[in-house]
C-alpha cells in the first residue's frame, strides 16, 4: 500500500508543478493576480506532499521492505538505522527523490516570503522553480522510480514493475544487497545531502534572474533580494565539496583527497562560476557595471548544477561516484539545453536594458572593479578548463571514435597558473579602491601588506626551501594573510579613534556593521589556509611503502615507526578485523601510537582504515596493507607523511565562520523590517 | 590617474585586450597540454591488437578482474593480477545484459584475451572477482601493463537491478 501511496503523491505532485507553471504564466499575461495565487499556493503544497513521498520510502527503507526493488539494492538487515536513512541517496532514484525534496522545500520557503513589494517577479519565480522540481519528479515517475516493486511471475521470474503483472505475486527477499561498505560511514550522511542543497539553493537566485529579466526590472533588485539564498547555496556547496575531499581523506586509504574524477569536477562547476558571481553583484550593486555578466554567470551556475546532476546520474563516465548506467542521460541533456536557450534567449532580448550605467572605459585598470572583473575571468579560464577537459573526451569519442581519458596531471598544469592568479588577487583588491585607483596609490597601499610576504620569502629561503611553486604559493598566501590583518587593523583603529571605543568593541563593531565585506575577508583568509594544506600535500607529500616484522621500523621525513603488535579479532557484526600497532618516534621521543586497520565484510568486501597522528605541522597517514597472509612475521604497510594537510580542514572551518558572518542580516536591515 | 571620457572603444581596449590574452592563454594551455597529456582509453582487445606501438604510452585500460589472479607479494609490495576483455563501449554492454553479466562472462572465458598488470601499491578495497578494473598506467616491452593508479568498480554489489538467487542463472 504504501508504495503505491508514495508513487501516487508523486505523481500528484507532478501534475500541481506543472499546474503552478501554467497558472502563473496564464496569472501573468492576464494580470490576474488571482491566478498568480493560485500558482503560489500550489507551490507551497508541493513540499508537504513530497515530504510524504519521501517519509513514507525513508519508513520502507528502515523496515526493510525488501519487496521494493530501491529498499532491496541499498539496504540489509544488518545496517543501522541512520545509514538505513541515508540509503534514501545512496542510490539513484532515491537520490532524484531527495533531490526534488530538497527543491521543494526551497520553492516553498521563496514562495512564502512577503512579496508585498517585488510581486511581479513572483510568478516567473514560481515557473522556474516549479518547472525544475517537475523536471525531476519526471525523471522518478517515469524512468527511475524508487516505488517498483519486485513480482513473481508463474513461470518464476522476478521482475521489477510498478504494478502487478498478470498473475504475478509480490516477491519479498529476505535480505537486501545493502549499501556499499565503503559508504557506510558517517561521511555519507553529509556530503550528498550538503552538495544538493547547495545545488538546489542555486536555483533561487536563477529563478529571480529570470524574473527580471521577463519582467524587464533588470536593476539590481533581483540581486539585492537574492543575496543571502546565494550566500547560503555557496555555503552548502563548499561545504560539501570539502566534506567530499574530508571522506575521502579518512577514508578511501590513497592518502589524497581530490582525484580530479570527472564527477568532482562536476561538482566543482557550479562553485567556478557562483564563486565569481558572489563577487560581481557587489560591483552591481554599487556601481550599477557588469549586469550582463551577472546575468550570464547566475545562468551558467543553473546549468552547471543541473549537469552536475546529470553527470553523477548518468553513467557517461566510469568513476567512483557515478550510479549504474541509466536512461536518464537524454532527459538531461534536453532540459540543460531547454533552460539555457530560454536564458540566452532572455538575455539577448534585454541585452540593451542592461547597459552598463559607468562605462568601463572610465575605469583604471588597477581600480577594484577591475581586480574583481580580472578575478571572474580567472574563475572563468578555470571553468573553461575544467568544462573541456570534462567533455573532450566525449568529444574525442564521437569525433575520432577513440576513447580518452584525462588525468589529473592535465587539471593541475593547466589551472595552477589560474589559482595563483587568484591567490594574487585575493590580497591586492582590498588594498584598491573603487574606479580611480591609480598604480601611485595602490602601489602606496602595498608596500606595509608586502614586508611581512617578502619576509616569510626570506625565511623560507634561509630554512632551505627550494621549490618554486610552493615558494611564490606561501609568499602570495602570506601576502593575503597580511592584507586581511591589515584591513581588519586599519578600520579598527580608525574606528576606535573616532568613535572611543577599546579595541576589541571596536573590532566587533566594525565587522559587525560590515558583516559582508568583513566575512568576505575572513573567508579570504580560509580559502588561504586551504591553499596551505594543498600546497603541503601536492607539493611536500612523501610516501613509503614496506613490509615488516614485528619490532622493526620505517623511517620516513624525520619519523619512526616501530611495529609493535597485530591483532586479529572478530567484530560484533561479523566483521573481520585485522589491526596492527605502531609507535611513533621523533629525535628519539615517544608520539604515541598509530592503529592502521582493516575489516572485512561477512561478504568478503574488505574496508581499509589509514591511521592518521594529525598535528598542525603535517599529518602522519599510515596504511595496513590489505593482504590475506598477514601475520607478525610479513605485514605490510604503506605510510604517506603529509605536511600542512590539516589547514585544509581548518581553512574550511573557519570559512563556514565568514560565510555566516557575510550572510547574517545586517542590524539596520532587520530594524528596516521591523517597522515595515 | 584622472577620470576621462573615455566611453568607446579606447576605454575599454586595455579590458579587452586584458581578456583577450586571458582566453588566449586558456587556449593555448588546452591545446598544448589536453591532448598532449590525455591518455588513450583502451580495452584489452585493442592494446594487443596494437601491441607494438601502443609501448610506453601513457593509457587507461578497462577489463573485469580475473580473482584466481590477484597475488600480492609482501616482499615488493607489488600487486599482480590479470583481467580479461571486456567491451568498452556502454550500448554494447547493454546490449549483452547489463555490466555485472558483461563482466562475469569475460572472467569465466577462457577464450577471452587476458592482460597481467602489475601495481606498485596496497590491493584497492574494491579489488575482487568480476569487478571492473579501469587502470592508469603503460604497457611495457615485456607484455606487462605497469600501473599508476587503479579505479574499481563493483556492480554486482551496488544497485543489481534484480536478485540473481532467483532470478534463473
Amino acid at each position: 500500500m504504501l508504495a503505491q501511496f508514495g508513487f501516487g503523491v508523486l505523481v500528484v505532485t507532478f501534475a500541481l508543478a506543472l499546474f503552478s507553471a501554467g497558472a502563473a504564466i496564464f496569472g501573468y499575461f492576464s494580470k490576474s493576480d488571482r491566478w498568480v495565487e493560485s500558482a503560489r499556493r500550489a507551490v507551497q503544497l508541493t513540499f508537504p506532499l513530497i515530504s510524504l513521498s519521501a517519509l513514507a520510502l525513508i519508513y520502507m527503507l528502515l523496515s526493510g521492505h525488501f519487496d521494493l526493488e530501491y529498499v532491496y539494492s541499498v539496504t540489509s538487515r544488518d545496517m543501522p538505522a541512520y545509514l538505513k536513512v541515508t540509503a534514501l541517496w545512496g542510490g539513484q532514484a532515491g537520490s532524484l527523490v531527495f533531490w526534488s525534496w530538497l527543491m521543494s522545500a526551497f520553492a516553498t520557503a521563496v514562495t512564502l516570503r512577503k512579496w508585498d513589494r517585488d510581486r511581479e517577479f513572483l510568478p516567473w519565480v514560481v515557473v522556474v522553480t516549479a518547472v525544475t522540481l517537475a523536471f525531476f519528479l519526471a525523471l522518478v515517475i517515469f524512468f527511475e522510480n524508487p516505488f517498483v516493486r519486485l513480482w513473481q511471475t508463474i513461470s518464476g521470474e522476478v521482475l521489477p514493475q510498478m504494478f502487478a503483472p498478470a498473475g504475478a505475486r509480490l516477491f519479498t527477499p529476505s535480505d537486501g544487497r545493502g549499501l556499499n561498505e565503503l559508504l557506510r560511514h558517517p561521511g555519507m550522511v553529509f556530503h550528498p545531502p550538503m552538495l544538493y542543497l547547495g545545488f538546489v539553493a542555486f536555483v533561487i537566485p536563477y529563478a529571480f534572474a529570470i524574473a527580471a529579466l521577463v519582467t524587464g526590472r533588470t536593476d539590481d533588485r533581483w540581486i539585492r533580494l537574492t543575496r543571502r539564498w546565494t550566500l547560503v547555496a555557496w555555503l552548502f556547496l563548499s561545504i560539501g565539496l570539502v566534506l567530499g575531499m574530508w571522506w575521502a581523506y579518512r577514508v578511501l586509504g590513497w592518502g589524497g583527497y581530490w582525484a580530479w574524477d570527472p564527477v568532482e569536477v562536476a561538482a566543482l562547476m557550479p562553485w567556478l562560476v557562483g564563486t565569481p558571481f558572489l563577487h560581481t553583484v557587489m560591483i552591481q550593486e554599487k556601481r550599477g557595471m557588469f549586469k550582463r555578466l551577472n546575468m550570464l554567470l547566475i545562468m551558467l551556475t543553473y546549468g552547471m548544477v543541473i549537469y552536475g546532476t546529470f553527470l553523477t546520474r548518468s553513467g557517461v563516465f566510469s568513476s567512483v561516484h557515478a550510479f549504474a548506467q541509466s536512461a536518464i542521460g537524454p532527459m538531461f541533456f534536453g532540459f540543460i539545453g531547454f533552460s539555457m536557450a530560454a536564458s540566452v534567449i532572455l538575455l539577448i532580448y534585454r541585452w540593451n536594458t542592461m547597459k552598463s550605467e559607468v562605462s568601463l572605459g572610465d575605469t583604471s585598470v588597477f581600480s577594484r572593479e577591475a581586480f574583481f572583473l580580472l578575478a571572474a575571468l580567472f574563475f572563468g579560464a578555470i571553468f573553461i578548463i575544467c568544462f573541456w577537459n570534462v567533455l573532450f573526451p566525449l568529444i574525442s569519442e564521437i569525433v575520432t571514435n577513440q576513447k580518452m581519458s584525462i588525468g589529473p596531471v592535465v587539471y593541475k598544469r593547466e589551472t595552477a597558473l589560474f589559482w595563483g592568479g587568484l591567490l594574487a588577487l585575493m590580497g591586492i583588491a582590498p588594498l584598491s579602491s573603487w574606479t580611480w585607483a591609480s598604480f601611485k596609490t595602490i602601489s602606496r597601499a602595498i608596500w606595509k601588506p608586502a614586508i611581512p610576504a617578502v619576509l616569510v620569502t626570506v625565511i623560507l629561503l634561509v630554512a632551505g626551501m627550494r621549490n618554486v611553486i610552493a615558494l611564490i604559493g606561501l609568499t602570495l598566501i602570506a601576502f593575503v594573510i597580511a592584507v586581511a590583518l591589515y584591513e581588519f587593523g586599519r578600520g579598527t583603529l580608525a574606528r576606535a579613534r573616532t568613535k572611543k571605543e577599546n579595541f576589541l568593541i571596536a573590532l566587533w563593531r566594525l565587522a559587525g556593521r560590515n558583516r559582508r565585506r568583513y566575512g568576505g575577508y575572513i573567508i579570504h583568509l580560509a580559502m588561504v589556509a586551504m591553499a596551505v594544506g594543498v600546497i603541503g600535500i601536492e607539493v611536500f607529500q612523501q610516501q613509503t611503502q614496506q613490509t615488516l616484522k614485528i619490532n622493526q621500523e620505517i623511517q620516513i621525513s624525520g619519523y619512526t615507526l616501530r611495529y609493535d603488535s597485530l591483532y586479529k579479532f572478530p567484530y560484533p557484526d561479523g566483521r573481520q578485523v585485522t589491526l596492527a600497532e605502531l609507535t611513533v618516534y621523533k629525535d628519539g621521543k615517544s608520539l604515541g601510537k598509530l592503529s592502521p586497520r582493516y575489516d572485512v565484510y561477512p561478504d568478503g568486501q574488505p574496508m581499509t582504515i589509514p591511521a592518521i597522528r594529525s598535528t598542525l605541522a603535517d599529518d602522519l597517514y599510515v596504511v595496513l596493507v590489505n593482504w590475506e597472509n598477514v601475520s607478525e612475521q610479513q605485514t605490510p604497510f604503506k605510510v604517506y607523511h603529509n605536511p600542512l594537510v590539516n589547514w585544509m580542514w581548518i581553512g574550511s572551518v573557519i570559512f563556514v565562520l565568514g560565510s555566516l558572518v557575510a550572510a547574517w542580516p545586517e542590524k539596520t536591515e532587520l530594524e528596516m523590517s521591523r517597522y515595515k | 590617474m584622472q577620470p576621462s571620457s573615455n566611453n568607446g572603444f579606447r576605454g575599454r581596449a586595455k579590458f579587452i585586450i586584458g581578456g583577450f590574452l586571458i582566453l588566449a592563454a586558456v587556449g593555448y594551455l588546452i591545446f598544448s597540454s589536453t591532448k598532449a597529456n590525455a591518455e588513450y582509453f583502451m580495452t584489452v582487445d585493442e592494446l594487443l591488437a596494437k601491441n607494438a606501438s601502443m609501448v610506453g604510452r601513457s593509457l587507461r585500460i578497462s577489463g573485469a578482474v580475473i580473482g584466481s589472479s590477484i597475488q600480492f607479494n609482501p616482499e615488493s609490495q607489488n600487486l599482480t593480477f590479470d583481467i580479461a576483455n571486456v567491451p568498452g563501449d556502454n550500448a554494447t554492454i547493454e546490449a549483452q545484459g547489463g555490466l555485472s553479466k558483461v563482466l562475469h562472462e569475460a572472467v569465466v572465458d577462457p577464450a577471452r584475451n587476458h592482460l597481467a598488470i602489475i601495481y606498485a601499491g596496497p590491493k584497492p578495497d574494491l579489488m575482487r572477482d568480476e569487478a571492473q578494473a579501469i587502470i592508469t598506467g603503460h604497457l611495457s616491452a615485456d607484455g606487462f601493463f605497469y600501473a599508476d593508479e587503479l579505479l574499481l568498480k563493483c556492480p554486482t554489489k551496488y544497485e543489481q537491478a534484480v536478485p540473481s538467487q532467483v532470478s534463473g542463472n
